[in-house]
């Protein structure tokens, strides 16, 4: 019973959230929305017995996205609204629905099937923060350190694009401004 | 009671509104946040498989989904930090270059 109200609730409360992050102008009316229902993505999660990647679900979206996000946008006006040019919003949403209907029937069609056996069963004594510790240690150590890897490139990568010399442009050649400068200066 | 096929269809609602979402914006923060909206509707089908299927395999793919937006994010807020220091603007219709 609880289940079902309350899945039907986190339902429409995420499919109403992002709506407004999807249709909404202002950027910061489009990034709470978005952190909102991606807490209650985290519920979902809490109700199909996922609690590890709900735990995680709000840690690393919640916290990590939504704080790097607002960091960025002290970056852009954000205050402003956003004024963008949208042509035959109509077919948009046609195609959109329409390629979106196609992935689901593509992507659904192999799991109305008998023949699917579970691979790594969830075990009923213990609890999914330990199944998923036992299976992801095991089975997927090489991707887990892959993963590990591929987050330090990305951070490494995010310092060196954002970080270093904050005042000035990357990809603008400053140093012949700087030079012409100088000789302006010595005349 | 609510089945699997509830949660597919809600995965698939909110799939196509972040698809809708990246056909329809021309602002490249508002793409990211197209994208991330995709991103987790996936996660809620894989969740929801691995829960009905009784096997840990759905929630081990959206934990490297999750680890895999997680760089996304910090690669290309990067990227959009230098763009808008170098053009002013985030607009794809400023940024576009090349005229076909």
């Amino acid at each position: 019973m609880y289940e079902i109200v309350a899945f039907y609730l986190f339902s429409a409360l995420t499919i109403g959230l992002f709506s407004v992050t999807v249709m909404s102008e202002n950027v910061l009316y489009a990034m709470t929305s978005l952190a909102a229902g991606m807490v209650l993505i985290s519920g979902f999660f809490f109700i199909l017995g996922a609690d590890f990647l709900g735990v995680v679900q709000l840690i690393v979206y919640v916290g990590a996205v939504m704080a790097l996000y607002s960091f960025a946008m002290m970056f852009f006006d954000a205050t402003r609204d956003i004024k963008e040019k949208n042509t035959n919003s109509a077919l948009v949403f046609v195609l959109g629905g329409l390629s979106a209907l196609v992935l689901v029937l593509m992507f659904s069609a192999p799991i109305y099937n008998d023949q699917i056996q579970a691979l790594y069963p969830i075990h009923e004594g213990i609890g999914n923060a330990q199944d998923v510790g036992m299976v992801l240690f095991t089975k997927y150590l090489v991707p887990f350190e892959v993963a590990a890897v591929m987050l330090l490139v990305a951070m490494i990568a995010g310092i060196i694009l954002a970080g270093k010399k904050m005042d000035t442009s990357l990809t603008e050649d400053v140093s012949v401004d700087d030079e012409i400068m100088i000789v302006k200066d010595e005349k | 009671m609510i089945g699997l096929s509830h949660y597919l269809i809600v995965s698939a609602i909110i799939f196509s509104i972040g698809l809708v979402g990246v056909l329809r914006r021309r602002n490249l923060l508002m793409l990211f946040f197209a994208t991330e909206v995709m991103l987790n509707a996936v996660n809620i089908a894989f969740a929801a498989i691995s829960h009905y299927y009784n096997d840990l395999t759905g929630q081990m793919f959206a934990f490297f989904i999750i680890a895999i937006a997680a760089s996304e994010v910090a690669v290309g807020l990067g990227i959009l930090i230098v763009l808008y220091k170098k053009y002013g603007s985030l607009n794809l219709d400023d940024l576009a270059k090349m005229k076909g």
